[in-house]
């Protein structure tokens, strides 16, 4: 009962403080909201960009040509055969007639030309979408030592490129949030220690009167979670309202069509819920580490 | 056994001052003790030990059996429950009300509201401030800060209070209402009271035990004693 006792009076003291110190807990608010809006902008930008990636991730597949005159049957089992191949996703099979009424839809010389060929010159093939687009040409090569198959091609040289500026743009954008939170984590444990500063007399009192260390870095630890929470707030408004503006506005874009957003329901409540519990956790991670200095006698 | 005993007591600062040297000595329960000297003869160093502010580089400090120089710092809070300190500068908390000063010593020991209430207004009476309980320290005068220093410190029905230098800040008619209030709390509560002062009237008024410390070390100690001309104020 004694803890309990204890808990709910830190907590009552937190809320008390905060309005007894005001202008101090304004300070602090104000900070977190600042580094939050910064926290909130690279988490969009970092989604997005993986969003993007992965889309683009999802065009590159492996485009396989069975050799002429195979027959059905040889062309279920080199499906059949694809299929247990590692890292293969999925096989589709697309035969020449299929091809012929694609290109000859595609231009009109094409259609000429395939009009005036007796027989169709194109090749049944299947297309092929891999789990992980990193083995691409070992997964093309594995094809390739199948018999009956003319070719497998998945745009060498040019892939291999792409992937690795995907990977590049990934790992920066996944490095600058965690830049951004450990900046974040810093300038509200300072902000927070500014305040504390000026409350060492406080502390220093409670010391003396016999408050057991753990009862002072109480209310000072609720503090720290309600400050944080507090600069949550507009952090999280300007992230549910300021993203489904700009997804609409994007998706009614004909000129940025090709980036594809990523759906804001549920994604901001998600990011909404990161930057609730980072403000939480670094505000009372932020004043423990503040008080602890004041707590050594 | 002597309720406080100090037994061959050293304090050297980590800068090199010697502020208490070879100190031995015993107070009984229920004692009124004035601790006197110059500047920097050592009345704060000894106060601060039985405190725990401070620890003594060698020798011992009990209080009722318990060694107060080997407590650790995470148990130092437990002796200072059982202590009542008054200070100099008062050190209330500005932002909370007279009320919630006394009653914050007992809120810490998790007591509940119930018991915490009827506490505070009896040592409030005590001192004579049953009356501003509402009031803000800002609000009162440096006497009445005192008096609720005070309050708090015997809220908690302490078998010790230490004083460091509690009239140091007042004017000599404040600091004798002061004083009566502290023996008061000495007569009525049996509270040792140990107290560190520079205020030669109020020494020589009131003719208890006197311990003169000089340079660290203890020059005299007289059971009815009084502030000599001799001595430096």
């Amino acid at each position: 009962m004694k803890v309990f006792r204890i808990i709910s009076r830190s907590i009552r003291d937190s809320f008390k403080s905060i309005f007894r110190n005001f202008s101090l807990s304004m300070a602090s608010v104000i900070c977190t909201t600042i580094t939050l809006i910064l926290v909130a902008i690279a988490i969009i930008l970092t989604i997005n960009v993986n969003n993007v990636t992965k889309t683009l991730e999802q065009e590159l597949t492996i485009v396989v040509y069975v050799k002429r005159d195979t027959s059905d049957e040889r062309v279920k089992e080199i499906e059949k055969a694809i299929g247990k191949i590692d890292n293969v996703k999925e096989t589709v099979y697309k035969s020449k007639e299929e091809w012929k009424v694609e290109m000859k839809n595609y231009s009109d010389i094409l259609n000429t030309t395939l009009d005036y060929l007796s027989t169709n010159p194109l090749l049944d093939s299947f297309v092929i979408t891999v789990d992980d687009v990193n083995d691409l040409a070992p997964t093309a090569k594995e094809i390739r030592k199948l018999q009956d198959i003319e070719s497998a091609n998945y745009g060498e040289g040019m892939v291999e490129e792409i992937i690795s500026v995907f990977s590049v743009v990934k790992n920066a954008t996944f490095g600058m949030v965690i830049a951004l939170v450990i900046v974040t984590a810093f300038l509200i444990s300072n902000t927070i220690k500014l305040t504390i500063f000026s409350r060492r007399s406080e502390i220093e009192i409670m010391r003396l009167v016999g408050s057991s260390n753990i009862a002072i870095k109480l209310p000072f630890i609720f503090e720290g979670f309600l400050l944080g929470v507090i600069g949550s707030f507009i952090p999280i408004i300007i992230t549910i309202y300021g993203y489904i503006i700009a997804y609409e506005k994007f998706s009614t874009t004909s000129a940025l069509s090709i980036v594809e957003l990523v759906k804001p329901i549920p994604f901001v409540f998600w990011t909404s819920l990161a930057l609730l519990v980072i403000g939480a956790v670094v505000g009372m991670f932020g004043s423990a580490r503040a008080v602890r200095k004041y707590l050594k006698i | 056994m002597k309720f406080i005993q100090i037994k061959n007591c050293y304090k050297v600062y980590k800068n090199g001052v010697a502020a208490v040297a070879d100190l031995t000595l015993d107070i009984d329960k229920g004692e009124f003790v004035f601790v006197i000297g110059a500047s920097g003869s050592g009345k704060s160093t000894l106060i601060k030990m039985l405190y725990r502010e401070e620890k003594p580089t060698k020798g011992d400090v009990l209080i009722g059996g318990i060694n107060v120089g080997k407590l650790r710092n995470g148990t130092v809070f437990k002796l200072r429950r059982k202590l009542g300190i008054v200070f100099q500068d008062f050190k209330l908390l500005p932002k909370l009300t007279v009320y919630e000063n006394v009653a914050f010593a007992l809120e810490c020991m998790g007591l509940k509201n119930s018991e915490i209430r009827p506490k505070v207004i009896k040592a409030l009476e005590h001192v004579g401030l049953k009356d501003k309980i509402r009031s803000f320290p800002n609000e009162l005068s440096g006497g009445e800060q005192q008096r609720v220093c005070i309050a708090r410190a015997i809220v908690n029905e302490p078998k010790l209070l230490i004083c460091d230098e509690p009239t140091g800040n007042l004017d000599p008619k404040t600091s004798k209402g002061i004083m009566e209030v502290l023996e008061t709390i000495n007569k009525d509560l049996g509270t040792t009271i140990i107290m560190a002062t520079h205020d030669k009237d109020i020494v020589n008024r009131m003719k208890k035990r006197v311990i003169v410390l000089d340079s660290g070390v203890l020059a005299e100690d007289h059971m009815k004693g009084s502030y000599k001309a001799s001595e430096s104020v």
